[in-house]
């Protein structure tokens, strides 16, 4: 028998060059003249004639069967084209995850079901001639439920007896690991290393704490909007702001049970994801749709429907306990994870298991253990946000480090620099917990935790400031944390790039990559301009369409610079050989002898010359003709932390309770920043949405597990006018596994605020919060609690 | 009905539902993509235009309402060929990240120098705060204003 071809060996390391000539400089964004006037397209700027509109009806009741659906009165209505129910849809379990395949996420949802699980869930789909007249039909389908008890928190989904929300027979696991939804158990996931009682023997000090993080969302300003027509030979094109297009046709493709062949799905611009868009969430209802009317359609979630019917982040529970030294020396740290996932099992393990595989491997110690647990409720489901786990359990952790720091009367600042990991050292959960299996283990080649540290004590006035909050009513605190995150899914995300030249010497760059307005063309533009040896602008970026841009895993887990980065020098390299080899026998010099400078390639002593231009001529249409280009593709084998500190300054009215940010700084290490005024907005960005989360950003429900405030009126996230003074640094390495030394820098920025305004406050007022957000009821109550600062 | 209003300096007359909003009938009626669609609550300002000078969210704007009204969109604003200087501006201090919320803010950004050409930067913060965005912290769009009225505030100065 033939051996099957070698799995390609991709690059484990790339060479530093003497000196950067594109990247490292804020290029401007390729895109950014387009948005700023208006002409690049999102969703729904695309005219699709003849188009209808669609609505879902969403259920009123947390938990319920459907015993009947009548929508004869409904199909009456003005306008209306179809109305579909569970009984006209194919059903197929699937996730509505989109992660790599098979997916480590519990196939538990269904296109339309005889079962609602959540307050918003699907009911039955609406088609008409306008948004109104969809949403007008939805309210005269008559829907008979047989209301279920419900399920509103872990300790309910766990108890003994509990009522089972996926109690259908036709739900499972595509993957080996833990689901038993009988128990409403959704996912679960243990390891330990070395001997953690041990650790708590030898320890000094052992403390442990219980912190809470809550429901939130993504709020990209451009809700979830897909728009779907047939083309000329009757395949079904969606045009969706999805984060994962290969992922959206896959799953639309089983969800349909239509062949992957008759979908195509076109990514344009994207108003933010942050994770809510790495979901299939639109795309089969309106391929459906159009498949049955045969007419264009668009669906449009609004603001409310985004809030209570799109993901949010996991509430969580995590319990820490780590022993320590008096001399500072961690002995031993167990983290007990305990997520909620609403409804859906949609990333309901890997955000758990990124808890500890993010935020553990910080520091140092022999004896760790590590124990998630996901479990079902009838709330809103839970899915990918920007931090992925980290941003709950840093909040515990990094609490926990200034706890045990003033444990043993050490600066929390010290008792971190001495305990962090560093280059040249490893930790073995790196290779513990992966994502649905073990994961790659790695030693750090890159790490600016020193420097990062230093900067952020010398901005904030640490010394001059720590623990002197004053006396008056607002008294001042200092508070910091450290963080990781990766770059990346080692060994399984993999990405793709396709580049050709063009006789004026520029090159078509069509990129698997999603970029959701991070920027990620730019930067992969600059990549590839590095490499190549000419300029971004050169760059003609096109992504994402699943026809044309060969294939990414999407733009999730820090992977884009890092991974598809990767890929883009893997494509550039070659077709810098090929232009060289053109260029060699143009000018009759050995290829080793030329060099590449500003699209021109000089010979030997730089005699001789010939553009970009020339070469690519020579080779479209006279001698040996062909077409310069080539396609690359990577995988990691490592998944780099970038690290990063940060540092807030808050005031505590200690009548009110009320809390104000004044000051946050944030260093971070992300490697070489490819763009550094794009690396810098993600830093800012990322970090404001995590101090709304931190201060004001909360889902309130009823007893009926309703959401009340769906609505940025009552669900505040930060405006211009809210910012506190914010300073960002970005701290270079260079990591040498990385395109030019990068690492990942999106995610991680937004994990800092909860654990840094919370040490500030504990600085300023003495208590520990350990629920978030710190609103001033909850301050207050906290300093009542404590029964001190009040008084004196 | 009609609506005839001047729409980035040219005169339209249009046919319109009496209960339309105004940001129905721009994106779909007038071809104005650039406004967008964020909230339709008027809480986001994605959809925000300028009326006769002033912000407006034109989701909760009727468009009967506008009639004889001057209304601009960040079309007439600048195009590529013409940027207008706060579109420049935005776009050297990396104020589009996503870019869904900059039409808005950039015309509460142009309102505000219109009216103030030398704002402090707590007045940028004050005029930008009902635009909202997700993506960028701020920082980089209050350096971009005030870069801009800085740029607007020399080259008045050159001209004269
Ligand atoms: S769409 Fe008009 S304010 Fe949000
Ligand atoms: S740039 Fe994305 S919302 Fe502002």
């Amino acid at each position: 028998m033939e051996k099957p071809a070698a799995i390609p060996e991709y690059p484990r390391t790339y060479p530093k060059p003497d000196k950067f000539d594109v990247v490292n400089h804020s290029r401007e964004k390729l895109d950014g003249m387009g948005l700023v006037t208006g002409t690049r397209k999102f969703v729904a700027d695309f005219d699709l004639p003849n188009m209808i509109h669609v609505k879902m009806l969403g259920s009123p009741h947390a938990h319920a069967r459907i015993i009947s659906i009548d929508t004869e009165e409904a199909m009456k209505m003005p306008g209306v084209v179809g109305i579909y129910t569970s009984k006209d849809v194919p059903r197929v379990a699937h996730t509505t995850a989109g992660q790599g395949y098979p997916e480590p996420s519990p196939y538990d949802t269904f296109m339309l079901d005889t079962k609602v699980r959540f307050i918003g869930d699907r009911v039955a789909i609406v088609a008409a001639e306008t948004p109104e007249a969809a949403i007008a039909a939805c309210r005269k389908i008559k829907v008979q439920y047989e209301v279920l008890p419900a399920v509103f928190s872990i300790e309910q989904a766990m108890a003994e007896g509990a009522p089972v929300i996926h109690d259908e027979s036709d739900c499972s696991v595509p993957i080996p690991i833990h689901f038993d939804p009988k128990r409403n158990h959704c996912a679960h996931m243990e390891t330990k290393v070395g001997d953690v009682e041990k650790g708590y023997k030898e320890a000094d000090v052992v403390l442990e704490k219980t912190y809470h993080s809550h429901y939130a969302q993504h709020c990209p300003i451009e809700p979830h909007t897909c728009a779907c027509y047939l083309d000329e030979d009757d395949r079904v094109v969606l045009i969706s702001s999805t984060q994962v297009p290969f992922h959206a046709r896959r799953i639309t493709a089983q969800v349909l049970q239509i062949p992957i062949k008759r979908i195509r799905v076109i990514k344009p611009r994207i108003g933010g994801g942050f994770g809510t868009k790495q979901e299939v969430l639109l795309e089969d209802v309106c391929a459906f749709v159009t498949m049955k009317t045969r007419r264009p359609c668009r669906w449009e979630l609004t603001r409310a429907e985004e809030f209570m019917s799109a993901r949010t982040r996991h509430p969580m529970s995590v319990t820490i306990k780590m022993g320590v030294k008096k001399n500072g020396k961690i002995t031993a740290m167990s983290m007990k994870v305990l997520s909620n996932t609403g409804a859906y099992g949609s990333h309901a393990l890997t955000v758990m298991s990124n808890c500890g595989s993010k935020v553990l491997p910080l520091y140092k110690c022999e004896n760790v253990e590590f124990i998630g647990d996901t479990y079902y409720t009838n709330l809103p489901v839970a899915g990918a946000y920007r931090g992925y786990g980290a941003t709950q359990a840093a909040f515990g952790a990094e609490a926990h480090m200034d706890e045990l720091a003033s444990a043993i009367k050490m600066d929390a600042l010290k008792f971190r620099a001495m305990n962090h990991i560093k280059v040249g050292e490893t930790s073995p959960i790196f290779q513990a917990l992966g994502e649905g299996r073990a994961g790659v283990s790695m030693v750090i080649q890159s790490c600016g935790l020193a420097e990062c540290i230093e900067i952020g004590r010398k901005e904030i006035g640490w010394n001059e400031k720590r623990g002197k909050p004053g006396t008056g009513i607002k008294r001042r605190g200092i508070g910091m944390c450290m963080l990781m995150q990766g770059s990346s899914i080692p060994e399984i995300d993999m990405g793709s790039v396709f580049i050709k030249m063009n006789e004026d010497g520029s090159f078509n760059m069509l990129l698997g990559a999603t970029d959701l307005g991070t920027g990620s063309d730019t930067i992969l533009a600059q990549i590839a301009a590095e490499t190549l040896g000419c300029d971004h602008s050169d760059m003609l970026v096109y992504s994402s369409d699943t026809d044309f841009t060969p294939f990414d895993t999407g733009a999730y887990a820090s992977s884009t610079t890092y991974l598809s980065g990767g890929a883009v020098i893997n494509a550039a390299t070659k077709v810098r050989e090929q232009i060289l080899a053109v260029a060699s026998m143009m000018l009759g010099e050995k290829p080793e002898q030329l060099t590449i400078e500003n699209k021109t390639i000089l010979g030997k002593n730089k005699k001789n010359k010939i553009t970009f231009s020339q070469i690519c001529k020579y080779a479209m249409y006279e001698v040996n003709q062909f077409q310069i280009g080539a396609i690359g593709s990577h995988v990691t084998h490592a998944s780099p932390p970038p690290f990063s500190a940060h540092f807030a300054e808050v005031e505590v009215d200690i009548e009110t309770g009320e809390l104000k940010v004044i000051k946050y700084v944030a260093a971070v290490d992300c490697g070489t920043a490819i763009n550094p005024q794009l690396a810098d907005g993600q830093t800012q960005g990322g970090l404001l949405n995590g101090i709304g989360y931190a201060t004001t950003e909360e889902y309130h429900f009823d007893k009926s597990g309703r959401m009340l405030n769906p609505s940025f009126k009552h669900y505040k996230i930060f405006g211009a006018n809210d910012i506190p003074e914010i300073k960002t640094f970005l701290v270079p390495t260079y990591e040498p596994t990385g395109p030019y030394g990068a690492k990942s820098v999106s995610e991680i920025c937004i994990n800092g605020a909860l654990p840094a305004i919370g040490n500030a406050i504990k600085d300023a007022v003495g208590v520990r919060i350990c629920e978030g957000p710190f609103t001033a009821e909850r301050i207050l109550k906290a300093i009542r609690e404590a029964g001190k600062i009040g008084k004196d | 009905m009609k609506l005839n209003i001047t729409l980035n300096g040219a005169k339209k007359s249009l046919e319109i539902a009496p209960n339309a909003y105004l940001l129905d009938v721009l994106r779909d009626l007038a071809g104005m993509k650039s406004v967008k669609r964020g909230c339709g609550e008027g809480t986001c300002g994605a959809c925000a235009v300028l009326i006769d000078g002033r912000l407006r969210n034109s989701c909760i704007t009727f468009a009967a309402h506008c009639e004889g009204a001057t209304v601009l969109t960040v079309e007439g604003i600048g195009s590529h060929e013409h940027p207008h200087i706060l579109q420049k501006a935005f776009v050297n201090h990396g104020a589009t990240q996503c870019g869904y919320c900059n039409p808005g803010s950039l015309l509460a950004a142009k309102a505000l120098l219109d009216r103030n050409p030398d704002p402090t930067m707590d007045q940028v913060k004050e005029a930008l705060d009902g635009n909202l965005c997700r993506c960028t912290g701020y920082v980089k769009r209050i350096d971009a204003v005030l870069d801009a009225a800085k740029e607007m505030k020399s080259s008045r100065e050159e001209k004269r």
